[in-house]
């Protein structure tokens, strides 16, 4: 059980998973806050104007530093509260398959935004 | 190792500390935005792909159900991010007392409070 596991984690190791889980939690508080006071700052936004900042190189290296970050910490966030509450000692025995399901699911899932957000933020 | 030990960690028979449901709310919260990044991608999808569509989101964004789900996910999302810089500060060893974290809990807590009430007046003023 403790195989399976640590083969569904991101990074294979919890110091990895750790340092990760922060440093794109940094990437997207800058894109958040970033955002949040361009679109405060420009309550009138037309098509042109919004369509001119995500067309930017910097602000499309941002769109997809965020984009990655989001999925590496959705797969790490949700492999840890997967693997603290679809467990044999909560749900019994049919706990692992179960859990292996719905990480698998969360992968694809996870996998599908990526490819959707990329395709979006790197085709303009 | 004797598997009938007695364990006693069902959270639903031991009373639980600030600190138990601030974290409990960032895990809540942190799968309540995986579903919201859905939206999110719409939206920004939507935004960019032509005239229309940018405009017909800006006509979305109006209606009340739209400002709903808006409003929801902005809330998970201002709760997540201070949960997540108070783990910060924490990593830099500020507030790892009990005293430090049960107060680090209700900073928090206050703080995106203030931020969840503030995003539903951007959303809705």
């Amino acid at each position: 059980m403790g195989m399976i596991t640590n083969v569904t984690s991101f990074g294979r190791s919890g110091l990895s998973d750790w340092l990760l889980q922060r440093s794109t939690a940094v990437v997207m508080a800058l894109y958040v806050v970033f955002v949040t006071f361009y679109l405060l700052a420009n309550p009138d936004l037309d098509y042109s104007q919004w369509l001119a900042l995500n067309s930017h190189i910097c602000m499309k290296v941002l769109n997809v530093l965020t984009v990655l970050s989001i999925a590496i910490h959705a797969w790490i966030g949700l492999w840890a509260v997967l693997t603290d509450y679809v467990t044999v000692r909560l749900l019994g025995p049919k706990a692992t398959p179960l859990r292996i399901f719905f990480q698998l699911g969360m992968i694809t899932i996870t996998l599908v935004y990526l490819i959707w957000a990329l395709d979006i933020v790197w085709g303009i | 190792m004797n598997k009938k030990r007695p364990v006693n960690l069902d959270i639903g028979t031991i009373q639980l500390p600030i600190t138990s449901y601030v974290s409990i709310l960032h895990r809540v919260s942190g799968v309540v935005l995986f579903a919201a990044i859905a939206v999110f991608l719409w939206v920004l999808d939507a935004s960019l792909a032509s005239e229309e569509s940018f405009n017909a989101i800006k006509e979305c964004i109006g209606s009340t159900f739209c400002q709903l789900i808006i409003w929801a996910s902005l809330a998970a999302l201002a709760y997540h991010m201070v949960a997540g810089i108070r783990h910060l500060v924490m990593d830099f060893g500020v507030g790892e007392t009990l005293e430090g974290g049960r107060l680090g809990a209700k900073i928090a807590l206050i703080v995106a409070a203030v931020l969840i009430v503030l995003a539903g007046v951007w959303v809705w003023a």
